[in-house]
């Protein structure tokens, strides 16, 4: 698995649980290395005894933990990181949701050999859809969810996003836009923030 | 049935071209301006009648100056410069149905401080624009680079610590072996401009201290040896411990002998000094074998240096212990090593 993908697991654990406990994390699931780095790859291996560490380690749920995962992505990392790039997706949440299936060809554009989950969107009658979720690496759905409502508050849209389970090797996600603009959005200005 | 296929409409309405073309500037046949894009008409004020080659140089092709040429050289790729606001553009003309011509405008390179001088919106590209996805990657990209300037930051710090652990004796703190030998080398490499001189210091009554009062009383001696040494040599000397209780001191430019003798009776006094180490007294001494540049003749071959060196040691400790001397005249590399 890329490294950026392991570093974003990394950079979740350190920062929500604490360096000590990201440490514990590398012993437990005998990592042999201090950190990962972002433009390596890894054995997928090692993300899956990363995950599974932290989770015998903190007493929670695989899903619960990928979930809060996914809503670290979007705010935990400031106004610099994937928060950003997602806002890319277009001008409001209905849009957003609609660009997800374009997320791994975006992403290529910048790391040609990064692989991401492929997520395909149905709409449905009303403001639903479903997303259909493949990646190699089990509750990559759940990361989905906690991205997504996180997107969410951040478009200051109101909605409910869900876990349906799996089926037919993806995971389904499903998501009803209950107001499109139920609160004011968090700024989003095209032009890069100054460092 | 299908109706007979008509011909490409004649005209495209406003507010067609306002979606297509945001960026656009339609001009009359005398040059003036008859419409723009809702998004060039943010950045450039150009009102009504103004006339196009006031607002607007075409920096090339060159030679490009009135609406005639311009509607001649339709559909070449134009560099433009606002006359009134910052930045350049890309442009190309063409000709429409009224005489008139419309000019089709896009950023270029500028595109980036573009969209942060006017704060610029996905709402003010067409949607076919590739704008959006060209400021996503450069933004992506600059995440990577962040992250790669990063670890080479981390990368820097643990190369240079790994290569300070390859030069460095961990007990003593001093060089080690390979660290003496480029050391030698480095200096022999520029020999002639450069002399230097050699200590090579080996204890007595090193192996007494350590059978009789255990190994952590032995590494505290060397410790003890190893800032003697130091302090009695420069910053720029290159002190090694090279075996056992083995010292080597490089000093480049100290080379006359009086000088050597001197700072290796100061170490040899030192010492003699018997140390205190958790209540025992540890007694050892040093003898010293010196080698001086004056005189050498060169090229010189550090395996000879080392073996006068040798031959100097042997000396000392002939004289009896805690002594310091350079080689016999006529020892050299032929001179079988100490027995």
């Amino acid at each position: 698995m890329h490294g950026l993908i392991n570093r974003s697991i990394q950079c979740f654990l350190r920062e929500t649980f604490g360096a000590a406990f990201w440490q514990h994390v590398a012993q437990e699931a005998r990592l042999g290395i201090d950190g990962f780095e972002a433009m390596l790859d890894y054995d997928d291996a090692l993300s899956e005894a990363v995950i599974a560490a932290a989770g015998r380690l903190l007493d929670r749920s695989r899903d619960s933990l990928l979930e809060d995962m996914g809503t670290y992505l979007v705010t935990g990392t400031g106004d610099r990181g994937l928060r950003r790039l997602l806002r890319f997706g277009g001008p409001t949440f209905a849009d957003f949701l609609h660009s997800l299936d374009e997320i791994p060809d975006r992403a290529r554009l910048a790391l040609p050999d990064i692989e991401l989950p492929a997520l395909e969107v149905v709409e449905h009658a009303g403001a639903n859809l479903t997303l259909w979720c493949r990646f190699p690496l089990s509750g990559a759905g759940h990361v989905i969810v906690g991205l997504l409502r996180a997107m969410a508050d951040d478009y200051g849209a109101l909605c409910l996003v869900e876990h349906r389970g799996e089926v037919a090797g993806a995971e389904v996600v499903g998501v009803s836009l209950a107001a499109a603009a139920f609160a004011a959005p968090r700024p989003f200005d095209l032009a890069m923030p100054p460092v | 049935m299908l109706p007979a296929l008509a011909p490409f409409p004649k005209g495209l309405t406003q507010a067609a071209l306002d979606t297509l073309m945001p960026m656009h500037v339609a001009l009359d046949a005398a040059g003036r301006v008859r419409a723009t894009g809702p998004t060039i008409g943010r950045i450039v004020e150009a009102p009504f009648g103004a006339p196009f080659f006031d607002l607007f140089a075409i920096r090339r092709p060159e030679g490009i100056g009135d609406p005639a040429t311009l509607r001649a050289r339709a559909g070449e790729r134009l560099f433009l410069r606002s006359r009134g606001a910052e930045g350049t553009f890309r442009g190309v003309a063409v000709a429409d149905a009224e005489d008139g011509t419309l000019v089709n405008l896009s950023f270029g390179p500028g595109i980036i401080e573009a969209v942060r001088r006017y704060g610029l919106t996905e709402a003010d590209f067409a949607a076919t624009d590739l704008a959006i996805e060209l400021l996503y990657v450069v933004e992506a990209k600059s995440m990577i680079m962040e992250e790669l300037r990063t670890l080479n930051v981390r990368l820097r710090g643990a190369k240079n610590e790994a290569e300070q652990q390859a030069r460095t004796d961990p007990l003593t703190g001093v060089r080690n072996r390979r660290a003496f030998d480029l050391a030698l080398d480095e200096v022999l490499s520029g020999q002639g401009a450069r002399p230097f001189g050699l200590m090579h210091v080996d204890l007595d009554f090193f192996k007494a201290v350590n059978d009789t009062l255990g190994h952590a009383a032995g590494d505290a001696v060397l410790r003890h040896v190893a800032t003697v040494l130091t302090q009695e040599t420069r910053t720029s000397d290159t002190v090694a411990r090279i075996g056992g209780d083995e010292f080597m001191v490089l000093l480049p430019n100290v080379a006359d002998r009086a000088r050597l003798f001197e700072i290796a009776e100061r170490v040899i006094s030192q010492l003699s000094q018997p140390i205190d180490q958790s209540g025992k007294r540890c007694q050892v001494a040093a003898s010293v074998g010196l080698w001086s540049s004056v005189g050498a003749q060169g090229p010189l071959l550090n395996t000879e240096i080392l073996a006068q060196l040798d031959a100097a040691l042997y000396a000392a400790k002939r004289q009896g212990r805690a002594r310091a001397c350079f080689a016999p005249d006529g020892y050299g590399s032929a001179w079988p090593s100490r027995p």
